[in-house]
């Protein structure tokens, strides 16, 4: 489809959805009324910007049902999402979001290889979580297999694999990883299966995880988007070129904020994703912060999909740090400090402004391994850290040691970080 | 001979020498020798004790990071040019001093100075050559 096509389609849904959430989410209709927009307002797909965002937050306080635009009657299906603190957020469906959320779930499938001759293992959860019943409808949509063992008992997972000759498996990227590390200590040949894909997700991973994954099971993995608020897993897929996920933007409208601005940021640069949901019925959803932090590309992919991509997600914007400018999350720092030999995985980020600055330090728990009688040693060893820190993260960075014990054990990533700049 | 010295590390804050010499204190270890090294950022406490082995662990169990290393401890006359004349044994073979610090023995009237030299097997045997006296680690127990 082209680009001027797919906008006006775009823009006509978005029309719709400001309208319906406008007559008939009070919430929206509060916001709309205290910026002074009325959805007539909505004269072009720029004009989002003048919509109010929805936070998570926002929809806990509408807990359970203040965010369906239905009637009762209408709901056929929820599903919640679980929060750290506090209530979760509901999210309700019509037959038609079902069917829209059957449709994306089945195009993602289908990237990742399936028709209706594979067997589907779906070890997403089954119920209020979204995983398993997302991929569920998705296989049941194409016509494939679906085998709903949903998640856990890993030796019967296993059986099942090689009993029902298993094309495609669906779970978190960490629990493929888990199948693999039993899969070799029950000593399972590799002919014994036969899985070509895998479709991952509903946690952040990394590259490094991909390649060992496609290496201990034989398969292409490929990362799978998408979030409850919005709909569920289907927001977005990677396709065979695995150079990012297409976001299905006929149903799901992205953007980039700057999280400390709000100030909307062109393709290509990195800051949060914000999505509107351009055809959900029972629960239409503008501006959605999802904390989340990518980078959006445009242009034509090898695949063909002219659909914008997403980059993997590498952080949450909550934990994200700007520091001279650059974007660094305690994740970075921590994956750095592993690296490095006998260092105990205990740190504490201080980023202080002495001048106009920003200085970034990390302290670091002493442990036998680092230390020595000799301060030339000692002080050699910081360096390392420093120096190795500097070419994983790209900032100059002091490093200091403290005492064993004395940083606060991890109780959440709040206290690794200790912001102490004046804004 | 090589002698055991164990070494602390201490954050540069108030309270953290107190803490560490309080722990030994409490485990009845008596300190025959202290040294700091210090920079802006962090010190390095060391220490001559009759059971280095006990220190550390008792040191541990107190959450410092310590290490056991060997050192080199020499007993000198305690009068004038006592040290000059060590240090120059040292320099004429070209041996790389890391640190050095004394104590002095009331008993014997004799000091004690505790070297580390870079490579401290040359150095224990350029010393010997010279006929240096150098202490093992019962002469430190007995001290
Ligand atoms: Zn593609």
């Amino acid at each position: 489809m082209d680009e001027e096509k797919r906008k006006e389609i775009q823009l006509k849904r978005l029309q719709d959805t400001v309208k319906r959430a406008y007559e008939n989410v009070p919430y929206y209709h509060r916001r709309f009324n205290e910026l002074g927009i009325e959805p007539e307002d909505i004269e072009g797909l720029e004009d989002i910007k003048k919509l109010p965002f929805t936070t998570k937050q926002d929809l806990r306080e509408a807990y359970p049902f203040g965010m369906f635009a239905v009637p009762d009657e209408d709901i056929i299906e929820v599903h919640t999402s679980s929060g750290t603190t506090g209530k979760p957020t509901v999210s309700g469906y019509t037959q038609k979001d079902i069917d829209l959320w059957s449709e994306v779930m089945a195009r993602a499938l289908t990237m990742a290889g399936a028709g209706r001759r594979d067997r589907i293992q779906n070890c997403y959860g089954y119920g209020l979580f979204t995983g398993g019943l997302g991929v569920h409808y998705g296989a049941q949509r194409i016509g494939a297999t679906v085998i709903p063992i949903s998640a856990g008992n890993t030796k019967r997972q296993i059986e099942i694999m090689q009993d029902f000759g298993t094309t495609i498996l669906t779970c978190t990227p960490s629990y493929a990883l888990y199948l693999a590390e039993v899969l070799q200590k029950e000593n399972v040949k590799m002919d014994n299966l036969k899985l070509k894909a895998g479709v991952f997700g509903a946690e952040m991973w990394t590259e490094e995880m991909r390649d060992a994954i496609e290496e201990r099971l034989g398969l292409t993995a490929l990362n799978i988007y998408g979030l409850t608020e919005i709909i569920g897993p289907g927001v977005a897929m990677e396709c065979q070129e695995k150079n990012g996920l297409h976001i299905f933007e006929d149903h799901f409208y992205p953007e980039i904020i700057d999280p400390e601005t709000l100030k909307n940021l062109p393709p290509g640069k990195k800051g949060e994703l914000v999505l509107t949901t351009l055809t959900r019925e029972a629960m239409p959803i503008i501006r959605f912060r999802t904390r989340d932090i990518t980078t959006l590309r445009k242009g034509e992919c090898p695949c063909g999909r002219t659909l914008i991509r997403m980059d993997r997600i590498t952080g949450r914007s909550d934990d994200m740090l700007k520091i001279r400018g650059v974007i660094v999350f305690p994740s970075q720092i921590e994956e750095a400090l592993l690296k490095i030999n006998g260092l105990e995985p205990h740190y504490q980020i201080v980023v202080t402004r002495p001048k106009y600055l920003d200085e970034l330090e990390v302290q670091v728990e002493a442990s036998p391994a680092l230390f020595s009688d000799e301060v030339k040693h000692v002080e050699e060893v910081k360096k390392m850290i420093e120096e190795h820190l500097q070419r994983e993260i790209g900032l100059r960075v002091n490093v200091t040691l403290v005492e064993p014990e004395s940083l606060p054990r991890s109780e959440g990533k709040a206290i690794r970080v200790i912001d102490k700049r004046k804004f | 001979m090589k002698v055991k010295q164990i070494s602390v590390f201490l954050e540069n804050k108030k309270g953290r020498l107190k803490k560490a010499v309080h722990a030994l204190a409490k485990a009845n270890i008596n300190i025959r020798a202290l040294s700091i090294a210090d920079t802006s950022e962090f010190g390095i406490l060391r220490l001559m004790v009759p059971d280095p082995e006990l220190a550390k662990k008792v040191l541990e169990e107190n959450n410092f990071v310590v290490k056991l290393n060997d050192v080199i401890a020499v007993e000198v006359p305690d009068r004038p040019g006592g040290l000059d004349k060590i240090l120059g044994i040292l320099t004429r073979a070209d041996m790389n001093v890391e640190y050095i610090y004394a104590f002095v023995e009331k008993k014997s009237e004799k000091a004690i100075v505790v070297i580390r030299t870079e490579d401290i097997d040359e150095g224990i045997k350029v010393l010997k050559e010279a006929n240096v006296p150098l202490l093992s680690s019962e002469d430190i127990s007995t001290l």
